[in-house]
């Protein structure tokens, strides 16, 4: 029977032509790849331990070429507007590119963090490098996917590299548990992802955004079910990946199980990628149809604010309250793409780039004293840290103080941003409701800073932690702590150059000319 | 025409999908549950294609089989790990982290 169909569409069909592929629109994509291929052909040739971390520095090498590779794509959209190549499948345009760097970024420093926390627990080698370059690849996909073949195969190529991440920790049963939990949620989300793709397929005659744009824009269709329930899967499937609630269950037992600095690719990279993918999708191609699923996003951003906030602070493992707190974050970068205006995809992008810095710090500072076994996460473990190590702690207030978005870091102008953007889109109540929750949340890490600096935590003993080693901040873990902080304080006192680069960045669907 | 019931038939290869993923207990089982929703979406997407003459769904319908591919392989890994470190691949037992 199907064979008999496919025969029937068989016979009408002209032989395929291959489109013209523009391999300048795809450099930063194959930087990504090539160097993940490289580093892997290298790591089985060279020695797997060595004193120098060849590995991360390589990792950085080609995260700085990505970047590189974006600079002359960003001045060719800056002078001639946005294009897309490759049979329209890849859009290259502001908001491709920004976020092309921000994923870039994210995995410098996960790679700087991952170094020394490989050489601590004796798992040397150049494969988590390589997954999450290959991962980092299959965001930037998500982040210029024209079509919406090419924005589940980014997908995809990004999940399951994270997968394998999650069980890096081979001995740990931990580790194997959040890989175990992640896969399998994971992969239900995108298969519902996916079945959302083949219903809006099937509604209008086209996987291309820019046709599906076009097609929404002219037609009026009779009956909207399939295009509707589409939205729906498609929806859950981002919720998943940027973890807001109510698809958010698989995050806190996640971050918690898996490595550290791994968590701090998780919750920046991939996070980034799955916004990006979100806002080109509903905000860019799903425009005309706004009313519709507004309010659902609506409801996501306000569940993911209030649950975020309010389940973190009922926590004692900072991995976990993190965790919670980063379904918080998710709400609060939701509520610029609800607005789904030129501002909220401004502010959205300006919130992931300050996150990411801020994030990836604070699992790089959870990386450090998690300490060998990667298992000193609790609360207790944290009490009179400033007494003990006054820098590490400092850096680790630093961060938090600016997740929780105190003026003159990031995060303020962050969350700024995005509460501007919803009472222009005339959101009141979500504003409020974001407001609220930040002030919630401001309680969660405003705990841990006490517990640092007081020593006394849950009132329970205030023992000066005597006996504790001091914990061995590795140097390349120390330059990523550093770059971020420098990034998170400078981006809050000098905003302008990247509030003028993300109001370059919003996506636009283009046609190709070729 | 034929349209309805392909669709239909991939409503229903995707549910028992999904509740097999939800109610079973076995790793590999649920792994297979997850491969069903997968070929339930392969359906639609060649139903679909057959109904507008155009190829896109069949072509798209072969990248889901390959990634299909590449999931089980990672996911039997993962699962492989886990039966390597506690002699079960019972899913309900992997409780060490509450969320």
């Amino acid at each position: 029977m199907t064979l008999g169909l496919l025969a029937q569409a068989g016979d009408g069909v002209a032989p395929i032509d291959t489109p013209g592929v523009a391999w300048s629109a795809l450099s930063p994509i194959l930087v990504l790849i090539g160097g993940a291929i490289v580093l892997l052909v290298v790591g089985a040739l060279a020695p797997r331990r060595s004193r120098i971390g060849w590995h991360a520095m390589l990792t950085v090498a080609v995260a700085g070429g990505t970047i590189a590779a974006v600079v002359p794509l960003w001045d060719r959209v800056h002078d001639d507007g946005p294009y897309s190549a490759v049979a329209s499948a890849v859009g290259v345009d502001g908001f491709s590119l920004f976020v092309t760097v921000v994923i870039a970024v994210a995995v410098a420093i996960a790679a700087l963090l991952t170094d020394g926390y490989l050489r601590r627990e004796g798992l040397e080698g150049p494969e988590p490098y390589v997954l999450m370059l290959l991962s980092a690849a299959g965001a930037v996909m998500m982040a210029s996917a024209n079509d919406l073949i090419v924005m589940f195969l980014g997908l995809e190529i990004m999940s399951i590299a994270v997968y394998v991440l999650a069980g890096l920790h081979l001995r740990r049963r931990r580790s194997g548990e959040a890989a175990v939990k992640y896969f399998v949620l994971g992969s239900f989300s995108s298969a519902f992802f996916l079945y959302g793709v083949a219903l809006v397929y099937g509604a209008t005659g086209s996987t291309n955004l820019v046709r599906i744009a076009r097609f929404l824009a002219a037609n009026t269709l009779a009956d909207q079910g399939l295009l509707i329930a589409g939205f729906a899967l498609l929806l859950v499937g981002f919720g998943f990946k940027v973890a807001a609630v109510p698809f958010h269950s698989w995050t806190p037992d996640v971050y918690q199980g898996s490595p550290s600095p791994i968590v701090a690719f998780m919750a920046s990279g991939v996070k980034a990628g799955g916004f990006a993918g979100l806002l080109r999708v509903f905000v860019a191609t799903f425009g005309t149809y706004r009313l519709d699923w507004q309010p659902v996003v609506y409801g996501i951003a306000v569940l993911s604010l209030v649950v975020g906030a309010v389940l973190a602070v009922v926590q004692t493992d900072v991995k976990r309250m993190l965790a919670y707190s980063s379904i918080n974050h998710a709400g609060f970068i939701l509520i610029g793409v609800q607005a789904a205006t030129d501002e909220g995809v401004t502010a959205a992008l300006f919130y992931l780039a300050a996150y990411t810095f801020m994030v990836a710090g604070a699992f790089g500072v959870v990386t450090v004293v998690g300490r060998r076994g990667d298992g000193h996460h609790h609360l207790d473990d944290y009490q009179g840290l400033a007494r003990r190590q006054p820098l590490l702690a400092l850096v680790f207030a630093i961060f938090l103080l600016a997740q929780a978005g105190v003026p003159l870091t990031s995060g303020f102008l962050a969350k700024f941003y995005v509460v501007e953007a919803a009472i222009e889109a005339r959101s009141f109540w979500l504003a409020l409701v974001a407001m609220v929750s930040a002030v919630v949340s401001a309680f969660l890490y405003l705990r841990i800073v006490l517990v640092m600096y007081a020593g006394a935590g849950d009132g329970a003993d205030t023992d000066p932690a005597a006996g504790r080693p001091r914990l061995a901040v590795p140097a390349a873990a120390a330059i990523a702590l550093v770059v971020a902080v420098a990034a998170t304080i400078g981006i809050g006192l000098v905003p302008d150059p990247l509030t003028r680069t993300a109001r370059d960045a919003t996506p636009e669907l283009v046609a190709a000319s070729d | 025409m034929l349209l309805n019931q392909f669709l239909l038939l991939g409503a229903v290869l995707f549910s028992v999908g999904v509740y097999g993923v939800i109610a079973r207990r076995n790793g590999v089982a649920v792994l297979m549950s997850i491969e069903l929703i997968l070929n339930a979406v392969n359906i639609n997407l060649i139903a679909f294609s057959a109904m507008d003459g155009a190829i896109a769904g069949q072509v798209f319908a072969l990248f889901v089989i390959a990634i299909a591919a590449a999931e089980v392989g990672v996911g039997l890994a993962i699962v492989l790990v886990i039966y390597r470190n506690r002699r079960s691949i019972d899913l309900d037992e992997v409780d060490l982290m509450r969320g």
